[in-house]
């Protein structure tokens, strides 16, 4: 054998080393969750908060994780200018939102003062995306893959300061809905209506993706595209349409998870798109990237993980200010998901062409 | 003669396809071997299972009385196997010469430290890697082509390239996967040439898949016969020419096999 | 027939062509670079870069009109181009004009901010709406002699547009000429203030450089080729002398320029070497091994902390020791933090190592800047009172908040040398860069430079010639953190501080970018992307609003036109050579 000893020992090492993070990571939690639960610093009341809050923001991560998923399951191409088209999209629906309110029909007519913005979100979200698309992304088909990636970069950059250029650097309040005020008590819990809409919304616009997806022409062009371009062209599929409209559907539900995100956070700014961007990046990746049920399900345990997290595994061992390192929790998700389960918690359907 | 490669019961699935099933076979020591079979039989899969490019589910894998099967494809290539492919995996963005000393990387030690410094010995010793290099440039034919990027040889340069980097690793077993693959018949014949010099003058044993009957029929001195994964045949030439298992396979499916080439090629790379 | 509807085909050509160039100017005036450009003169009191930018549009609508009508129409004439660049240059400007009134009736400022007065004035030369006219008619005239252009013998039109080129760049770039020109007072204080003025060039200045610029692009075309030939056929010993001679110009420069050039473009080379040590060690890992990592600055954070904590005479600063004895430990702590975050992701692949590392940087960047690690890596305050370089030997401390003073080695009562300045720290990074360039040209040059491009080509197959996948990632891996993390510990020094929040992921793209733009694996790739991506923004403080919005542009266009890289690996370049001389032996 001539494989030295060294090379042996390095051999054991990395897996002592994956094995050391695996262990510390889970001792972390238990330990965490032990220690906050007896120290007791949160009532049962506020728990439920944390997690009707990771929820709600769960699902709007899983929202724009969707766009990631798809366009990555038809083209192995991150797009990393996803999270921006979220951005256009709220600035869309934020001076839509502000005229209606200012007219006064936002409070006559709630339910299209909130619609009548996230369908204009949705439209310039999927005009701008599919711009995109058609300067930086379709001339660079079939390049290596880090010349798309590279491009998306720029893209990301050009809209990010296009946008900081044309309406300025400053943040904008977004208009608050007067009926979506207060709370609904649901079975003794009272949940904030804000919350209320944005899971309903989100969830009804995933069941119809979900459906497009599964059950229209469209959408069975879309996932024989994304098991193999070539045989989908052979059998009479218009793959540069079907393409197109991926990002474009991804688009829109970006563009509608931008107004969401806006009615939850009440401001906007050019740069909002960023974190939100990396985050529900991550939760496509946690759910199985190219797996559209994976996006959602991935989304939702990120945002819960990310609301109950700090204050669960990081007060309990005694870290102050633990919400300050809520994105640790979600960074450190995602690198312990790609180093022992790439395919994501349900599974990648396409993981292995991608080598 | 002592085996120098044996193989006990080798069986790869992908998912619920068996692509080797349970094969038995043996490689006599300064032999030419050839597998041979339709396409999809399972060929391929088979070569990189002893070359420790996806492990075999069952089966042991034994190399000069070692077992091999499980082991990383850098530690088989320590042990002196080495490999072409189908469809040939140059360093295309590298040139021929640095293409032939990756291959010598094994043999050669010079540390981060010891080449940023630039030592004598790192010097010495890449001067001969450079000049061994040049000597199997040489000795398969492609004198003068050092420097030119390794995707703007022509295809037959191409092959003989991938052939040299290989015996680079200076292998005691070869294993050639469709060497003749797009070669006119004058070129198969130097090719057989070449490959039986490899043996008689350099020693080493040679295993090939190969589709050209005339080269297989021409060098070979055993042949195996898979089909559907399964070894259906051994001897030699002038067996398997009538072996009567093997016409069917060949014959009694014929060109309806064509299409399945692709399939086997994708099936082998979601396993890689 | 035909004729005709190809006649049609390229009047709609040209429209569309004009359409897009509006909505380029369009976006330019709204973005807001319009106007903020129309403050700096190209030449004083006749034309502002702003508008020589919007009629550029004009000039390439009726220039890219013309050259589409050449292309539809069968027999294509001077005056049919002429039309059509006519054409395009009139929309180019139609949507400006368009904006221009309804921006007088309408008050869009509510959404757009800068859809000012100022840029209405800029738009019609301050005349208000009576002036709409003037904008369509200078896009029409543009788009005319844009088309006209063509006609145009190349050897007169290329020497033309070199110049008009240069003529924007030395735009854009005067107020830094002037600065450094006015610093050396007499001669050159006197030239300053011929050529420049304090908005841009005077009018014999841009004649100057205009007939300059042409007389040497109109030699070079005509003698060019010769001269190269001239050169490649010189004895082996004479290239050798000029390379040398060459190399000494810009050494001499090197050196000596920080001296004239004052603190500003010092810091500023300071910056780009800087990132030059972080591009050819990430040139490194994914120049040559192919392995991108989005998580690059946390090494660079890595080594600037560990300078910090040892040098900084600070709360937080642990040891206190020499600069020079901190930067070999950082770069060995940089190295060790490579080996340990590198171990666990190198077995991840592709886009999912990209991930992974970004998230690994985000990890370091949040933990280092928050209140929980705050005792001992300062949280949001960062670390201050980091040590300057002293050539000489230290004071003792009497107290920690106090600092050292730096003596001199051969007399103790005497004050040393101490870098405090840009100027000196520049020496420090440049040297580096060189060093550190130096290190990966071997590197690269040996077994392991090409293990990593095998790798980096196709891993599987490198794996079965022998190389052992793990072992020889991590190296790349490792030494790649140990540039960053040098880089880092210059950085740390030169600013004298260091906060988590100047370690942000856009850290890590503007190296991958850099890389990426210069060419992939190439050490002069590295140095030029530097230079085009980090240098030239920072020197253009006057447009810094509108640098981030260039850069991603840049990234595209470099994208779509030149995916190789402004300086590709020597590989293809030696592979280009040998052609050329396979060629003509034929």
């Amino acid at each position: 054998m001539r494989t030295s000893i060294s090379e042996r020992a390095l051999d054991a090492i990395v897996s002592g080393v994956l094995w050391g993070f695996r262990i510390l990571i889970v001792l972390a939690i238990i330990i965490g969750t032990v220690l906050a639960i007896r120290a007791g610093t949160y009532t049962r009341a506020q728990w439920i908060d944390f997690v009707i809050f990771g929820v709600a923001q769960g699902s709007i991560y899983a929202l724009i994780a969707l766009g990631y998923t798809m366009v990555y399951g038809i083209l192995r191409m991150i797009n990393f200018a996803h999270g921006d088209i979220f951005m256009t999209g709220a600035f869309g629906a934020y001076f839509t939102a502000t005229w209606l309110t200012k007219i006064g029909f936002t409070d006559r007519y709630p339910v299209l003062g909130l619609m009548i913005p996230i369908l204009v979100a949705m439209i310039i979200a999927t005009l701008i995306a599919m711009l995109v698309e058609r300067i930086a992304y379709r001339p660079l088909r079939g390049a290596p893959r880090l010349v798309p990636l590279i491009s998306a970069i720029g893209a990301s950059f050009f809209l990010e300061y296009s946008f900081r250029g044309i309406f300025g650097p400053g943040k904008y309040a977004y208009p608050p809905i007067n009926a979506l005020e207060g709370e609904w008590v649901v079975l003794g819990i009272g949940i904030l209506k804000v919350h209320v809409v944005v899971m309903v919304a989100a969830g009804i616009m995933m069941a119809l993706l979900y459906t497009l997806v599964m059950y229209t022409k469209v959408g069975k062009a879309m996932r024989a595209v994304s098991e193999n371009q070539d045989t989908a062209a052979l059998m009479g599929i218009d793959v540069n349409k079907t393409i197109v409209s991926t990002f474009a559907i991804g688009a829109a539900m970006a563009g509608a998870a931008g107004v969401l995100f806006s009615l939850v956070y009440r401001q906007i700014d050019w740069f909002m798109g960023f974190t939100p961007g990396i985050k529900a990046f991550t939760a496509a990746v946690l759910g199985g990237i190219g797996n559209i049920p994976g996006a959602m399900v991935g989304g939702l345990v990120l945002g819960v993980f990310e609301s109950v997290g700090p204050s669960l595994f990081l007060e309990g061992l005694g870290i102050i200010r633990p919400y300050q390192l809520k994105d640790v929790i979600a960074y450190t998700m995602l690198v312990m998901i790609l180093l022992f389960r790439p395919s994501g918690i349900l599974g990648e359907r396409l993981t292995k062409q991608k080598a | 003669m002592t085996a120098i490669l044996t193989t006990k019961n080798v069986t790869k699935r992908f998912g619920g396809l068996v692509a080797v099933n349970s094969v038995d076979f043996q490689i006599p020591d300064q032999s030419i071997v050839s597998i041979i079979g339709p396409n999809g039989a399972g060929k391929t899969t088979f070569f990189n299972c002893i070359t420790g490019f996806g492990k075999p589910d069952e089966g042991e894998i034994i190399f000069e009385g070692a077992p091999i099967h499980g082991l990383r494809a850098d530690q088989i290539s320590h042990l002196g196997v080495s490999r072409t492919y189908q469809n040939i995996r140059l360093f295309a963005e590298m040139t021929a010469l640095e293409n032939i000393l990756v291959g010598q990387h094994t043999f050669l030690h010079a540390s981060w430290i010891s080449a940023v410094l630039g030592l004598p010995s790192v010097r010495k010793e890449e001067k001969d890697a450079l000049n061994e290099a040049k000597r199997l440039l040489d000795f398969v034919g492609l004198k003068g082509h050092g420097d030119t990027l390794a995707r703007n040889l022509p295809y037959g340069a191409q092959r003989r390239l991938e052939i040299a980097r290989a015996l680079a690793t200076r292998p005691k077993l070869l294993l050639l996967d469709e060497p003749s693959a797009g070669m006119n018949p004058s070129e198969s014949e130097d090719l057989t040439v070449f490959i039986r010099r490899l043996r008689d003058e350099v020693g080493i044993t040679i295993l090939l898949i190969e589709h050209h009957m005339r080269v297989v029929m021409g060098i070979s001195e055993n042949i195996t016969v898979l089909d559907y994964g399964e070894k259906i045949a051994e001897g030699s030439p002038k067996e398997i020419q009538s072996n009567p298992r093997v016409i069917e396979a060949y014959l009694g499916r014929g060109a309806a096999t064509e299409g399945m080439e692709d399939a086997h090629e994708r099936h082998q790379k979601k396993g890689g | 027939m035909m004729n005709n509807t190809n006649k049609e085909n390229s009047l709609w050509a040209a429209i569309k062509i004009g359409l897009l160039g509006g909505a380029v100017a369009l976006f330019i005036s709204l973005v807001g670079m319009a106007e903020v450009f129309s403050k700096r003169d190209v030449v004083e009191k006749t034309m502002t870069l702003g508008q020589f930018v919007l009629l550029a549009i004009s000039v390439a609508s009726g220039l890219l009109a013309a050259r589409r009508t050449a292309a539809l129409l069968d027999k294509p004439n001077t005056a049919s181009q002429a039309a059509a660049g006519l054409i395009a240059g009139f929309f180019s400007a139609a949507i400006l004009t368009l904006f221009v009134i309804i921006g007088a009736k309408i008050n869009i400022r509510t959404v757009f901010l800068n859809a000012s007065p100022g840029l209405y004035s800029m738009l019609t030369l301050n005349q208000g709406v009576s002036g709409v006219w003037i904008l369509p008619a200078a896009g029409a005239v543009s788009g005319l002699l844009g088309a006209l252009s063509l006609s145009l013998p190349n050897a007169v039109r290329r020497p033309l547009f070199h110049a008009i080129l240069f003529i924007f760049f030395m735009a854009l770039f005067s107020g830094l000429f002037r600065v450094v020109m006015i610093n050396q007072s007499g001669f050159w204080e006197k030239t300053a203030k011929y050529l420049f003025s304090q908005t841009g060039m005077t009018r014999p200045g841009a004649a100057i450089f205009f007939a300059l610029v042409v007389a040497i692009s109109a030699f070079w075309s005509a003698k060019g080729q010769a001269i190269k030939t001239n050169v490649a056929n010189l004895p082996k010993g004479r290239q050798i002398g000029l390379r040398v001679i060459a190399f000494a110009v810009i050494a001499f420069i090197a050196l000596g320029l920080p001296l004239v050039s004052g603190a500003f473009i010092a810091q500023v080379i300071v910056i780009v070497a800087l990132f030059i040590l972080m591009g050819l060690g990430l040139n490194i890992t994914l120049g040559f091994a192919g392995l991108l990592d989005l998580g690059f600055v946390a090494f660079y954070a890595i080594g600037a902390y560990t300078v910090g904590l040892l040098t900084s005479y600070g709360q937080y600063g642990l040891q206190h020791i020499s600069f020079w004895a901190a930067i070999p430990l950082a770069v060995l702590v940089a190295m060790a933090a490579g080996f340990t975050l590198g171990l666990p992701v190198l077995g991840v692949r592709g886009d999912y190592l990209a991930i992974a590392t970004l998230g690994f940087g985000e990890i370091v960047r949040l933990l280092a800047g928050s209140d929980f690690l705050a005792k001992y890596f300062g949280g949001p305050q960062g670390i201050i009172g980091i040590q300057k370089p002293c050539i000489g030997v230290l004071g003792e401390f009497t107290k920690v908040d106090v600092p050292r003073v730096c003596y001199s080695l051969f007399d103790a009562a005497k004050p040393g040398i101490e870098l405090s300045t840009p100027q000196s720290i520049y020496y420090i990074a440049v040297a580096s860069a060189i060093l550190i360039a130096f290190v990966s040209w071997r590197l690269r040059e040996s077994r392991l430079g090409r293990a990593w491009m095998a790798i980096r080509e196709d891993e599987d197959v490198a794996e079965a010639l022998g190389v052992n996948l793990i072992q020889t990632k991590l190296l790349a891996y490792m030494l790649g953190a140990a540039m960053a993390g040098l880089g880092g510990a210059i950085f740390a020094t030169l600013i004298g501080s260091i906060f988590a929040t100047s370690m942000q992921l856009i850290v890590s793209i503007n190296v991958a970018s850099l890389i990426i733009v210069g060419g992939m694996g190439s050490i002069p790739g590295v140095i030029v992307g530097a230079i085009a991506l980090i240098g030239l923004p920072e020197l253009l403080r006057e447009v810094s609003e509108f640098r981030y919005l260039l850069y991603g542009a840049t990234l595209i266009i470099m994208m779509l036109a030149k995916p190789e890289g402004l300086w590709p690996s020597k590989t293809t370049q030696r592979e280009l050579h040998h052609l050329d001389a396979g060629t003509s032996a034929e």
